[in-house]
């Protein structure tokens, strides 16, 4: 058996595949993840954690604790109240205090932390601190939190934190003119009013690395070095400054080989505070990792939300309105992001479609675990409860749900700049011509005359469809025209895209970027757009990210976001660089720069690609400048800020073939079918993969997964054996295809793809099971479509 | 306790609590980290070694049941400077993102593929379903175990599922 050490690269420009260069060292088992980087001298801390949901703190003994062997400090609220709570980038709601201050208020929330020797030492004594609790009522059910029967924090009027309504933008008494517009269409003849309830069920993103930190302050230098598994390096590091009263330039924060994110890591922990600010204290670096049920318990969750989503609409297929009305679950206290997650819900309420639209989320507090970002954030609920209404409505009326999609789509002749019924200008879009070719390559039309024969032979077979449009690729322009004023925010962070290309002496370059990439692989797309631009070769080129010690200032890695601000920007610098090393070329070959031409790891005159210079031979006189022309600038570095106009609006359309078992309720998906539309694409293989893994989150949501909560507030999923993800064998073949659509706002016109997977999927496979059991009556199973759920809803419909 | 046993080739020895797992053993005491710990319960196969040439959880086992074993974890699993096939096959078709799981994915699957190399994707797939990915929706993973399979058969591998495209 023979191995090549190298795999087969097609190609180095945009649009080509590249094998990742971040595989070497993960396949290996040398990829370094924060848990993997030790200090000389560290502890390790362990917290103690609330085992109630709502529960008055009488006291905390930390005696015992404190007297075993190996423990070096035992802290709570008292020892760190002076610092205030733990910062949010959209603090609206209860910040969450670094250690519950006085009530505890959702199981998890931790109470004390401990140090000790090493992390089995420490688990014990944090085991040994002894709280005592008086239990209150928890407030779970969201109706409930939404009465105030119960109210989660005194210091709030309300446990509503803030609603978000569309269309956006809209004054108030216009908003509910567009309502009552709706109301007054269902009273019309020859219409029909869909209306359901439906759960959009709380999800635990589980990244497989858990979350880690380690922070090592140093008191000659005055500088405080913290690794973490973050997407926010840069947001973290102004938290960690802020908090404890450092300069953001004594800080660095690195986030190494990130195993996973998913949102979950797109945000600033007390634990992250409190490890940092207990290595100031103990003169050693600290660290922690969370145990699985750790990050059940204390990692943000995503997701959450119960709405009624009503659709009116003629006989033919002709939507004329289109309201959603729910509560959206924030949990306990709010973190970074939390309640803007629903709105990046109202962002894409009304999807590829042009009828009016009223869209409310009302925002509650909980006694349950944080809720935050999860690969979609709120754009996965708003697409559920739009395309399933769709379905619904489709299936009310007799006509095909692909017909009724294409006839409701935004015309391409509104684009690029097509206002959306919740009031957002979509920067391109072709909707027809996607769900076209899903049609197409689906061969939908064989699928239906198959699914009819198996109907024949009393088998279950379901075809599910659902379009989307996503928001991504958020940077500050695009938002202040929204009324967003950044010095609301709550903590000193960048809101931009950046990249700095330089190219070295030795002819080769060097990328670094503000990003926190966890998989998405960066160092390689990036390579691609600065090979493209200046001809070295993809293997010569070293990205850099994740350190704010030696990167531009970046807001970090979510929101499909990173390509089309943070690789704009490199695609900027790489041309600045190009500019400049174009007249250094065109002084050395004696010919005039408009005729310098970049190729094969240099530049030659154009029309003589034998009168070249390498690029060393460029960078030598760059940095040699007395051997450069009188008055041109030495170096070859640039860095760039890109300030997009909008956010991109990727969109596609989705397809699922499952079988039901009507016996058992099981469902098997048989088959799955994309058609996404993310702008061009820097490198296919990277893309596809971010598809696939999206739509694997999506069927999780849709078939297995839910974080579940009794009604005193007890998580009854706190393991991977209670919260089953999807596994191989759960899972087929993905079928994937593309349109293209370029952005017209960034220059490589890229939209995004990370997301598009999931905000696509939950629908489609819940669709499909409708569909399948369409014939006995089901209208519709909430998630997660477990084989129980499934039969109870067959039962219930045949009475 | 006193523990010894042969990892990746080497014999190793040294004194460790009785509750010490493998994984922390491997990790912490012999440095090799490329062996991860993903849950606390044995369900996500990022910790995945061979012990004595079967497949193991090695956050299933103390260090001193290991007592006398040949452990492979995946620093262990290249030869001579080459990749093993499945190592390969993770590169060549994209069966990685975030590489947590990935060094127990591999160590896994080239234990299946040791014990059959040309299994049909049912085989593979459940073969899989004791370690867990949230990046790949294990598409690519499968594509990678077929292609390991076919280098282990001394065949061409199939073409890649993606198109070349420009922009």
């Amino acid at each position: 058996m023979t191995s090549t050490i190298s795999p087969t690269t097609t190609t180095s420009a945009l649009g080509g595949v590249v094998h990742r260069k971040e595989d070497p060292a993960l396949i290996q088992g040398h990829g370094k993840y924060t848990d993997d980087i030790k200090f000389t001298g560290e502890v390790a801390a362990a917290f103690t954690r609330s085992p109630f949901a709502h529960a008055t703190i009488n006291s905390i003994d930390t005696d015992a604790a404190r007297a075993m062997p190996g423990v070096h400090a035992v802290y709570t609220i008292e020892d760190v109240r002076h610092l205030g709570t733990l910062l949010a980038q959209v603090p609206v709601g209860a910040l969450r205090p670094l250690l519950a201050d006085g009530v505890v208020k959702h199981v998890g929330e931790a109470v004390a932390m401990v140090v000790a020797d090493n992390r089995y030492l420490a688990q014990d004594a944090a085991d040994a601190v002894s709280v005592d609790y008086d239990p209150l009522e928890a407030v779970i059910d969201l109706k409930d939190a939404l009465s105030d029967r119960v109210k989660v924090h005194d210091s709030l009027d309300s446990n509503l934190l803030i609603s978000w309504v569309g269309p956006f933008g809209a004054e108030p008494e216009d908003q509910q003119k567009v309502k009552a517009d709706i109301d007054a269409a269902k009273e019309g003849d020859d219409v029909v009013t869909v209306s359901q309830e439906m759960l959009n069920q709380r999800l635990i993103p589980v990244a497989i690395e858990p979350r880690a930190v380690v922070a090592d302050y140093n008191p000659g230098y005055g500088s405080m070095t913290v690794f973490s598994s973050s997407q926010i390096p840069h947001a973290l590091a102004g938290a960690i400054g802020k908090t404890l009263g450092l300069l953001s330039n004594q800080v660095r924060v690195v986030a190494p080989e990130v195993g996973g994110g998913f949102g979950a890591k797109l945000n600033v922990y007390s634990d992250e505070i409190l490890v940092s600010w207990a290595s100031m204290q103990l003169g050693h670096p600290v660290r922690w990792t969370e145990t699985r049920r750790e990050a059940a318990h204390s990692t943000v969750q995503g997701r959450g939300w119960v709405a009624t989503a009503t659709i009116v609409g003629t006989k033919d297929g002709e939507i004329l309105g289109y309201q959603l009305e729910g509560i959206a679950d924030m949990g306990a206290y709010t973190q970074n992001f939390t309640v803007a997650i629903p709105f990046l819900g109202l962002f894409v309420g009304s999807g590829q479609y042009k009828m009016p639209t009223w869209w409310k989320i009302d925002c509650v507090t909980t006694h349950t675990n944080t809720t935050d970002a999860y690969r979609g954030a709120g754009r996965p609920e708003a697409a559920y409860y739009l395309e399933r209404i769709i379905d619904m409505y489709a299936r009310e009326i007799g006509m095909d749900p692909a017909e009724v999609r294409k006839k409701n789509y935004i015309p391409n002749d509104q684009f690029p700049g097509a206002v959306s019924p919740v009031g957002f200008a979509m920067d391109t879009g072709d909707y027809g011509t996607n769900l076209d070719a899903l049609i197409a390559t689906s061969d939908y039309a064989g699928l239906r005359a198959e699914q009819k024969k198996a109907r024949e032979e009393g088998r279950y077979l379901g075809i599910g469809l659902s379009s989307y449009v996503e928001v991504c690729g958020f940077a500050p322009a695009g938002l202040a025209e929204l009324g967003f004023s950044w010095s609301t925010y709550g903590l000193p962070a960048a809101f931009s895209g950046s990249g700095l290309v330089r190219v070295n002496p030795d002819g080769t370059a060097t990328v670094q970027i503000g990003t926190g990439p966890s998989g998405q692989g960066h160092e390689t797309t990036w390579a691609q757009i600065v090979s493209d631009r200046l001809a070295i070769p993809v293997e010569h080129v070293k990205v850099r990210h994740g350190d704010t010690g030696d990167s531009p200032m970046g807001i970090g890695t979510f929101g499909s976001r990173s390509a089309a601000v943070d690789g704009s920007a490199t695609y900027e610098a790489s041309q600045r660089v190009r500019a400049k090393a174009a007249k250094m070329a065109a002084h050395l070959l004696e010919a005039s720069e408009e005729d310098v031409v970049f190729a094969n790891g240099g530049a030659h005159v154009a029309g003589s690609p034998d009168s070249s210079v390498t690029w060393a031979q460029i960078a030598e006189i760059a940095y040699m400048p007395h051997k450069l022309p009188e008055g041109m600038e030495g170096g070859l570095e640039a860095s760039v800020v890109f300030n997009p106009s909008n956010a991109t609006w990727p969109f596609g359309a989705h397809l699922a073939v499952v079988e039901v078992d009507a016996e058992t309720g099981n469902v098997d998906l048989l088959r799955y079918i994309t058609v996404d539309d993310c702008g061009n694409v820097i490198n296919p293989m990277i893309v596809d993969g971010q598809v696939h893994g999206g739509i694997a989150q999506g069927v999780g949501q849709a078939l297995f997964e839910e974080a579940l909560y009794d009604e005193t507030g007890n998580l009854l999923t706190g393991t991977l054996i209670d919260y089953p993800l999807p596994t191989a064998a759960d899972l087929p073949t993905f079928e994937l295809s593309r349109t293209v659509t370029p952005t017209d706002i960034n220059p490589m016109g890229v939209k995004g793809i990370g997301e598009a997977g999931t905000i696509g999927s939950a629908q489609t496979v819940v669709n499909a099971v409708v569909d399948a059991l369409a014939p006995l009556g089901v209208k519709h199973v909430d998630m997660p479509l477990r084989p129980r759920r499934v039969w109870q809803a067959i039962q219930e419909a045949k009475g | 306790m006193h523990v010894s046993m042969s990892v990746n080739g080497r014999e190793v020895s040294g004194d460790v609590e009785p509750r010490t797992l493998l994984v922390h053993y491997l990790r912490e005491n012999l440095g090799l980290t490329g062996t991860h710990v993903g849950c606390d319960t044995g369900y996500c196969g990022a910790c995945t070694v061979h012990v004595d040439g079967i497949s193991t959880k090695s956050c299933t086992m103390l260090a001193v049941q290991a007592e006398g074993a040949e452990i492979t974890t995946i620093e262990g699993l290249a030869s001579n400077g080459e990749l093993h096939p499945v190592q390969e096959g993770f590169w060549e078709r994209h069966g990685l993102q975030c590489g947590f799981c990935t060094p127990g994915m591999i160590m896994q699957s080239a234990y299946l593929l040791a014990e059959d190399n040309n299994p049909d994707e049912d085989t593979i797939r459940h073969g899989l379903d004791g370690n867990l990915c949230r990046c790949t929706g294990y598409h690519n993973i499968v594509k990678a175990v077929q292609y390991a399979g076919a280098r282990m058969r001394s065949e061409e591998p199939d073409a890649p599922d993606w198109e070349e495209e420009g922009t």
